[in-house]
């Protein structure tokens, strides 16, 4: 799914478009998070077990994880492809930035199934 | 601020052809308290050290040939005043900085001119010539300024550090500016064409709005808020 919305599809807009997209998620997301840690109930194991069964939370809670997922591939993409380029390192630089980019899609994808796992094992 | 009767001043300095590397070279100039356009101060340098190279022509701000660097900041040499460029006592000259160096205080503007091209700067229209013109009212008119005043002075783009990584793919502000000049067109038919051409990840949408080109223009344009709206043009066409 990371793979469908990114620029994989090529396109300036569709990166551009869910870049915002999923930084106005996230920040939702952790408005919500720290609003209830500041003022909601002590947060002991059965408030966040209470919490996060529900399942507007869990929705939530995904959304989150694949809003990062799609804003850390973006934004890495574009880093590797500003700064792991031939122009600035000579002919290393393709297997340099593709190289990164695998780590990162990577690193994504784990930080993506344990999210889940979490959110699910709860 | 205080002029002196002299003024120290530091010139990036480079001929590929005898020096390993770049330097900066020292030079006092007697000024006698006036404050003087940047350009003068090269012009009276260029009497100590007829070696020294850069490019002026109009002297009024209108060929955009004298595009440089100076205390960090792009502009055009004829219309900076010292007192704006001195910085601690002192004027420091370098050349646009993300093109290459051909000596001294000379560019090469050919990628630059390579990305100009790309937005096809010209009017695009399908339909017939009419026997005079093709006629505006005021208001189509309008949409043109403050876009077609771009003297392509290069100060914006090379400010741009979207464009001093990729000034192959993205196109840079000046580029940009412009194509959104032909998009605002009402004479212009190819819209959709031009669009199209601008929706990699690259084009336009490396622009990361830094606004050092809307601070830098010393035409007082402001390519930024033309890149958004282009962004604005494609979000509704792609959405
Ligand atoms: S606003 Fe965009 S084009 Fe202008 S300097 Fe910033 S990144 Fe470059
Ligand atoms: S937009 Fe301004 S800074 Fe950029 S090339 Fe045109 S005149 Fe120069
Ligand atoms: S010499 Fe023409 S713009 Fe400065």
């Amino acid at each position: 799914m990371v793979i469908n919305i990114t620029n994989f599809a090529r396109s300036g807009l569709y990166d551009w478009m869910a870049q915002r997209v999923s930084a106005v998620v996230i920040a939702a997301y952790s408005l919500f998070l720290m609003g209830y840690l500041f003022f909601g109930a002590t947060p002991d194991y059965a408030a966040w077990h209470a919490l996060f069964s529900q399942t507007w939370m869990r929705i939530f809670s995904l959304l989150a994880l694949i809003s990062i997922a799609v804003h850390a591939w973006v934004g890495m993409w574009t880093i590797t492809t500003d700064y792991l380029t031939t122009r600035l390192l000579g002919p290393k630089g393709t297997a340099l930035r593709f190289g990164a980019q695998v780590v990162c899609g990577i690193l994504n994808f784990v930080v993506f199934v344990w999210g889940v796992q979490v959110i699910w094992g709860f | 601020m205080f002029l002196g009767k002299t003024l120290k001043v530091s010139v990036y300095r480079y001929n590929p052809e005898k020096d390993q590397a770049p330097y900066l070279q020292d030079f006092t100039v007697e000024i006698n308290g006036k404050d003087m356009m940047v350009l003068d101060v090269l012009n009276l340098i260029k009497e100590q050290d007829t070696s020294l190279a850069y490019r002026r022509s109009c002297r009024e701000g209108v060929c955009g040939s004298d595009g440089m660097n100076m205390a960090g900041k792009n502009g055009l040499a004829c219309i900076t005043p010292i007192s704006q460029a001195i910085r601690d006592n002192k004027l420091v000259i370098h050349p646009l900085p993300g093109l290459p160096v051909i000596r001294d205080l000379v560019v090469d503007m050919n990628q630059f001119y390579t990305q100009y091209e790309k937005v096809k700067p010209w009017l695009q229209n399908d339909q017939p010539a009419p026997a005079i013109e093709r006629l505006q009212t005021p208001e189509q008119r309008e949409k043109l300024d403050e876009l077609y005043e771009c003297i392509l002075c290069a100060c914006c783009s090379s400010g741009c550090p979207s464009f001093w990584w990729n000034p192959d793919k993205f196109l840079g502000p000046a580029a940009l500016l412009q194509a959104y000049r032909f998009l605002s067109d009402s004479r212009d038919t190819h819209t959709a064409e031009r669009l199209a051409a601008l929706d990699d990840p690259f084009s336009l949408f490396r622009c990361r709005g830094i606004m050092n080109c809307t601070h830098v223009c010393p035409k007082g344009l402001n390519p930024a808020r033309a890149i958004g709206h282009i962004r604005t043009m494609l979000f509704d066409r792609g959405v």
